[in-house]
């Protein structure tokens, strides 16, 4: 091993039946660095964090790590616990029905007994010195996702690790919890943990890290420091070809007009039970609109009122300007209006089915019960979107939940684009997927929006929501409080209008 | 794409082979088949003699295989759709079973006990069993969907009270059907060999797979039984979808009661079908289907229905000491419980695979 | 939460329903019965007797039923009675059952037990409250002095019975299917000994031993299996009714002629109407019963022990008959069958 490294993998190979998942990777993580592993879904990252973890055990390589002698055997994860490595994991692995305390503590015990005053009071001071407030005995699920994220970091972060591995931690948080974990990450950075970062933020990755690893295709690309790799350069060599340039994606026909034509949807006073006050909605032909805000504001819940996915208590609706009534997903549907949720694991994929069985679900409940469509019939539509959307899957047949995130995302999409919808809301669509999808999803908004679909788009990333929307709607505090059209369209703007420009 | 391997090309057919459901209930009973083979072929010996009605028919192991398995068999296609929606088993059926026979009974005979000819038609007597069976499977289903009782907590209610409830309905009296029709449905119908409830089964078997290939209640109760949220975000219901299962598996019930009083032309409400609600889970189990719901494979339940009446004719056969019976059939169990769990299933798969792998070398060269 | 409590009220409804279902529909009998003069009874002084009845589920079989209307319509107001009923399967509840009657006074404590053992402190208590215990139907693993009697059948007699008829018919071969009934139940023990012991005796040969768990169906299948494998039989002794008839089925489905004077003698146990009517058109041979009416034997017993008299016995064996069918009249399926 290298002077300084902590942990040092060499000529990694791992195979699954039908795909190669990495071959002769090399990667090194030294002693108190933030170190970002980036590519694009299907490059090999989660991969490799799962052979690091035990989770997978590799086909060939070495693995040394410092303070161990030759090359040590991770077969389990208690075994990479046991060398040092700890992993807070994309898709929150906790236990939501066991209280917080109970969480961090789960699997750690030494001894068969436990001391509930003692766990609880520990967790306490941990969840203090973390800044994250909840109370220890609380049950996980009652949490957010964020704060579950958050508290699995705490886990991760109590248990003495030298390599700690953060895997997309930050997909489910707002700004300012970001910058919590921030700052934590560069504490045990100074105490001289290594950790790696897996993250499709790039300008998270240029705020901590230290150096980049890239690969591509299960291959190592190369391992640059920071301050040598250009952003362009990164997304170059993460996609391996030169990237059209992001700003040429901006909306050119941007201007959003009041042409007084009727709306698409128009809503009044829309109230859900989920605890937003009611709001006005409407939105045209074509248009391209998004909620903004900060995590909790309340945007997804509009949304899923429009959709009709929470009980929806008042307002009326009129689609086309004709009145109707929406208050379950099923008449949404019927009137055209597509929803792609937020959380994709709970509400977007049924997991153990098929690529084509999820594909074809949405329009199949549409047509009716009594008219299944014949399996040919269903393998050409999943065909068709698989080609169109470049979905990444061994074959129609192949479970939802053994493609990458960014490809069950893409399926998502499929099911309710070949539902022809007039009107399409997409919820965090871009979240936890890679660059290159990103890019490709915004386009295909706009590409949709030009042929006359309209798409209500809301994401966590600001610029994304720039680059797309036309019109958008803030939210702060479960209350519509603003709109933003043409020239206001700015990130100050949008900062100003968040924060609240009435406050001192 | 280079990378990718088709999984289902070259010389992975084996593998294949293995990794398909249906594979463990085959297995099994192709290794019953052999067991049985060495041991006394003449268990396969099929031979058409007259019975005591004068008709011809088929008998022979075989056939008390196909004839007594049959009522499993129809429990199973209730029982597997219950279990893909709802995430856990219905083990109510037997007093179920049990209620609508009796229900059966009264209806034929009316108040007498003991009446000279039937009161109703046989047709009648059916469909207010079935009306009854399915009501009570509504009931089931209500708790377990809209209610959201566990399945296996909320049909104990009926599992408690429905041999009590089926004696209620006849006044515990064991009245007797008259009359040779009735006895059709449970033996054989006068010029045919085979037995009706095999012929029975058959149709229901039929039923099942039109109902699976011109609606989408396989679809729709395997999604909701998977993910119910993302379900109803797809204008699923999916309350009414489990409460269907449900009323199928009520349907199920009340053929199988036909059959079952339709043997003896009477029940003893305390016995009837007694266990059967376990043997049907078995059934599920032993076609490979996860028995925490989702994806199911229909066919592979019902030949795990077939399979476990195999093993307990094959045991009768040969006259296992009768204390001994359940301990011989728990081993058998285990073997193929273990045999079709997925993990077990990939392994061996994969094993296949290897094996195979040289050869495909060879092949491509 | 608001959900959840609704569902345990329909829960409890449900199961009060089933209980009321178990033994609502054995009122009618009672009050049927014959109003006998309250003079007649011991307490003339016009209180009436409490008494509290421990059995098994009376739709455990044709011939609980029997004995729980028959205790019904002994045990009634007219009579001089107050009886409570409590009615289980299992030892346990059965257990809770009898505290609870100690607690609620009563003056006597009838009881069928499910198992045999478990009783002692229970009757202990009992006899500390002043609570007098009459087994019924099943004796229990307990010393004598706790209880004052045990009415009870003798099972091994019962079998053996009807073994000696089976000798009596003096077969060439005897090539016998046993069907017995729950393996270690009191029944089975006794009717699967007295043949067990004559078969070894006298040389028969015992085609196939199965149990069928007093189940018709299990029956016919094990039969059916028999035949299917070729087995030669002459004998069906069946442990209980339902066992035979399914053995019957089984026969009647491979054209074998079963009855007086046919191929194969068909043995049952209980007396079931039904089954002593097959008897009376000779589709089987013989039917031995199992007396379930032992509430006058308990009546006589409380008339003695109320006027202070002494009970001179403590183990009743009740009289058991065993029917032929060349012999049985219709009089006797009136009298005897259940």
């Amino acid at each position: 091993m290298r002077e300084g490294s902590l942990l040092e993998m060499r000529g990694i190979y791992k195979s699954f039946p039908g795909v190669k998942a990495l071959q002769n990777v090399d990667f090194t993580l030294r002693e108190g660095e933030i170190h970002a592993l980036m590519g694009e879904n299907g490059a090999g990252k989660s991969t490799l964090i799962k052979v690091l973890t035990g989770v997978h055990v590799k086909d060939e390589g070495d693995i040394f790590i410092k303070g161990h002698d030759g090359a040590v055997q991770i077969r389990s994860p208690q075994e990479a616990q046991r060398v040092g490595i700890s992993t807070v994991y994309q898709e929150i692995s906790l236990c939501p029905n066991l209280s917080v305390a109970e969480n961090i503590f789960i699997g750690r015990g030494k001894g068969a007994g436990v001391n509930w005053r003692e766990m609880n009071k520990r967790s306490a001071e941990l969840l203090d010195s973390l800044g994250i407030a909840v109370r220890p005995t609380q049950q996980l699920a009652s949490c957010s996702i964020a704060v579950q994220q958050m508290i699995a970091i705490a886990r991760a972060v109590d248990m003495e690790c030298s390599v700690l591995i953060l895997d997309e931690p930050t997909s489910s948080l707002d700004e300012s919890e970001v910058a919590k974990l921030f700052k934590l990450m560069r504490q045990l950075k100074e105490r001289g943990v290594g950790i790696i970062f897996v993250t499709h933020f790039l300008d998270q990755v240029y705020e901590v890290c230290d150096r980049i690893t890239v690969l591509r295709d299960g291959q190592l690309v190369g391992e640059y420091e920071i301050e040598n790799l250009p952003r362009v350069q990164l997304v170059s060599k993460m996609l391996g070809k030169e990237l059209d340039d992001m700003a040429d994606i901006k909306n050119d026909s941007a201007g959003y007009k009041d042409d007084g034509s009727t709306p698409v949807y128009e809503a009044e006073n829309l109230c859900s039970t989920e605890g937003i006050k009611p709001f006005d909605f409407r939105i045209r032909k074509g248009e391209v609109n998004g909620f903004t805000g900060l995590l909790g504001s309340g945007r997804s819940e509009c949304v899923r009122a429009i959709y009709g996915a929470d009980t929806v208590t008042s307002g009326t609706v009129k689609m086309n300007g004709k009145p109707v009534k929406i208050t379950k997903p099923k008449e949404a549907m019927k009137n055209g209006i597509a929803y792609l949720p937020e959380d994709r694991k709970r509400d977007g994929i049924v997991g153990d089915l098929s690529v084509r069985e999820n594909i074809i679900l949405a329009l199949q409940v549409k047509t009716g019960f009594f008219k299944p469509f014949s399996r040919a019939k269903a393998t050409e539509f999943a065909d068709k979107y698989i080609k169109l959307l470049d979905i990444k899957t061994a074959s129609v047949n192949t479970p939802i939940k053994s493609l990458s995130g960014g490809n069950q995302q893409k399926v998502i999409l499929a099911r309710w684009l070949l539902t022809d919808p007039k009107y399409l809301i997409l919820d965090e669509p871009t979240r936890g997927i890679d660059v290159g999808t990103k890019v490709d999803i915004q386009k295909l908004v706009l590409k949709l929006a030009s042929e006359g679909m309209s798409i209500t788009f809301i994401s966590s990333e600001t610029d994304e929501m720039l680059r797309t929307c036309s019109r958008l709607l803030v939210m702060r505090d479960r209350k519509l409080v603003g709109e933003l059209t043409g020239d206001q369209l700015t990130q100050n703007t949008i900062m100003e209008t968040i924060a609240g420009g009435d406050r001192k | 794409m280079t990378k990718r391997l088709d999984p289902n090309g070259g010389g992975s057919v084996i593998a294949g082979l293995f990794r398909n459901q249906i594979f463990i209930p085959f297995a099994a009973l192709m290794l019953l088949a052999i067991f049985n083979l060495v041991a006394d072929p003449s268990f396969f010996a099929i031979t058409l003699n007259n019975n005591s009605a004068g008709y011809p028919v088929l008998s022979g192991q075989l056939i008390t295989i196909i004839d007594n398995g049959s009522e499993l068999a129809i429990l199973a296609i209730g029982m597997t759709l219950v279990t893909a929606s709802s995430r856990g088993q219905d083990i109510s059926v037997g007093a179920a079973i049990a209620i609508s026979g009796s229900v059966l009974l009264r209806v034929l005979c009316g108040t007498d006990t003991r009446p000279e000819t039937m009161q109703a038609p046989i047709i009648v007597g059916f469909i207010v069993a079935a009306a009854a069976s399915m009501a009570f499977g509504a009931f089931n289903g209500v708790l377990v969907a809209y209610f959201r009782i566990q399945p296996m907590v909320a049909t104990l209610i009926l599992f408690t009270a429905g041999r009590s409830i089926a004696a209620w309905i006849n006044n515990n009296e064991l009245p007797i059907v008259p009359g040779e029709e009735f006895k059709y449905f449970g033996g054989y119908i006068p010029g045919i060999p085979i037995p009706t409830p095999f012929i029975i089964a058959i149709l229901c078997f039929i039923l099942t797979w039109l109902m699976l290939k011109f609606t989408n209640i396989g679809l729709y109760s395997q999604s909701v039984g998977i993910n119910e949220q993302t379900s109803r975000l797809n204008g699923l219901n999916p309350e009414l979808i489990k409460l269907c299962t449900y009323v199928i598996l009520g349907l199920c019930v009340a053929v199988t009661g036909l059959i079952k009083v339709s043997r003896l032309s009477t029940i003893n409400y305390s016995v009837i079908a007694k266990d059967i609600e376990m043997d049907a889970i078995l059934a599920v189990a032993l076609g490979g289907n996860s028995l925490s719901g989702g994806k199911f494979n229909m066919a592979a339940s019902i030949l795990g229905a077939y399979v476990i009446q195999f093993l307990t004719t094959t045991l009768y056969k040969f006259d296992v000491q009768a204390t001994a019976l359940p301990a011989y059939k728990a081993v058998v169990v285990i073997a193929l419980v273990v045999f079709s769990a997925p993990v077990v299933r990939e392994k061996i798969s994969r094993l296949a695979k290897k094996l195979r792998a040289p050869k495909t070398a060879e092949n491509h060269a | 939460m608001k959900l959840r409590k609704l569902l345990s009220a329909a829960a409890s409804t449900m199961l009060c329903m089933a209980m009321v279902a178990g033994c609502g529909n054995s009122a009618p009998a009672a009050t049927q019965a014959p109003a006998a003069p309250a003079a007649d009874n011991t307490a003339s002084s016009g209180k009436l007797i409490k008494v509290g009845i421990i059995n098994n589920d009376p739709n455990e079989s044709g011939y609980r039923t029997a004995n729980d209307k028959d205790l019904q319509k002994t045990f009634c107001k007219e009579n001089g009675f107050d009886a409570s009923f409590a009615y289980s399967l299992k030892n346990d509840e059965q257990i809770t059952a009898a505290q609870k009657f100690i607690q609620d006074e009563v003056d006597y404590l009838l009881l069928s037990a499910a198992d045999t053992a478990g009783w002692d402190t229970v009757l202990k208590d009992a006899q500390t409250a002043g609570v007098k215990v009459i087994l019924f139907d099943r004796t229990i693993d307990a010393d004598e002095s706790l209880y004052e009697a045990s009415i009870v059948s003798y099972m091994a007699k019962e079998g053996q019975t009807a073994v000696d008829w089976l000798v009596g018919q003096g077969l060439d071969k005897y090539e016998i299917i046993h069907l017995q009934g729950v393996m270690g139940s009191a029944a089975q023990k006794g009717r699967s000994g007295a043949l067990d012991t004559t078969a070894k005796e006298k040389g028969w040969t015992i085609v196939t031993q199965q149990t069928a768990e007093w189940n018709a169906e299990k029956a016919q299948q094990i039969v059916q299996s028999a035949i299917d494998s070729g087995k030669s039989f002459n004998v069906i002794y069946a442990e209980n009714d339902d066992m035979a008839k399914g053995a019957v089925a089984a026969l009647d489905k491979a054209n074998i002629s079963h009855g007086v004077g046919k191929d194969v003698i068909v043995m049952g146990f209980d007396c079931n109407k039904w089954a002593l009517e097959e008897l009376l058109a000779k589709n089987w041979n013989y039917d031995g019963q199992c007396n379930p009416f032992q509430s006058s034997y308990i009546k006589d017993i409380i008339d003695t022990i109320e006027s202070g008299g002494t009970v001179s016995q403590k183990t009743i064996i009740m009289d058991e008959k065993g029917f032929d069918a060349s012999t049985i009249t219709q009089e006797d399926v009136d009298n005897y069958g259940i």
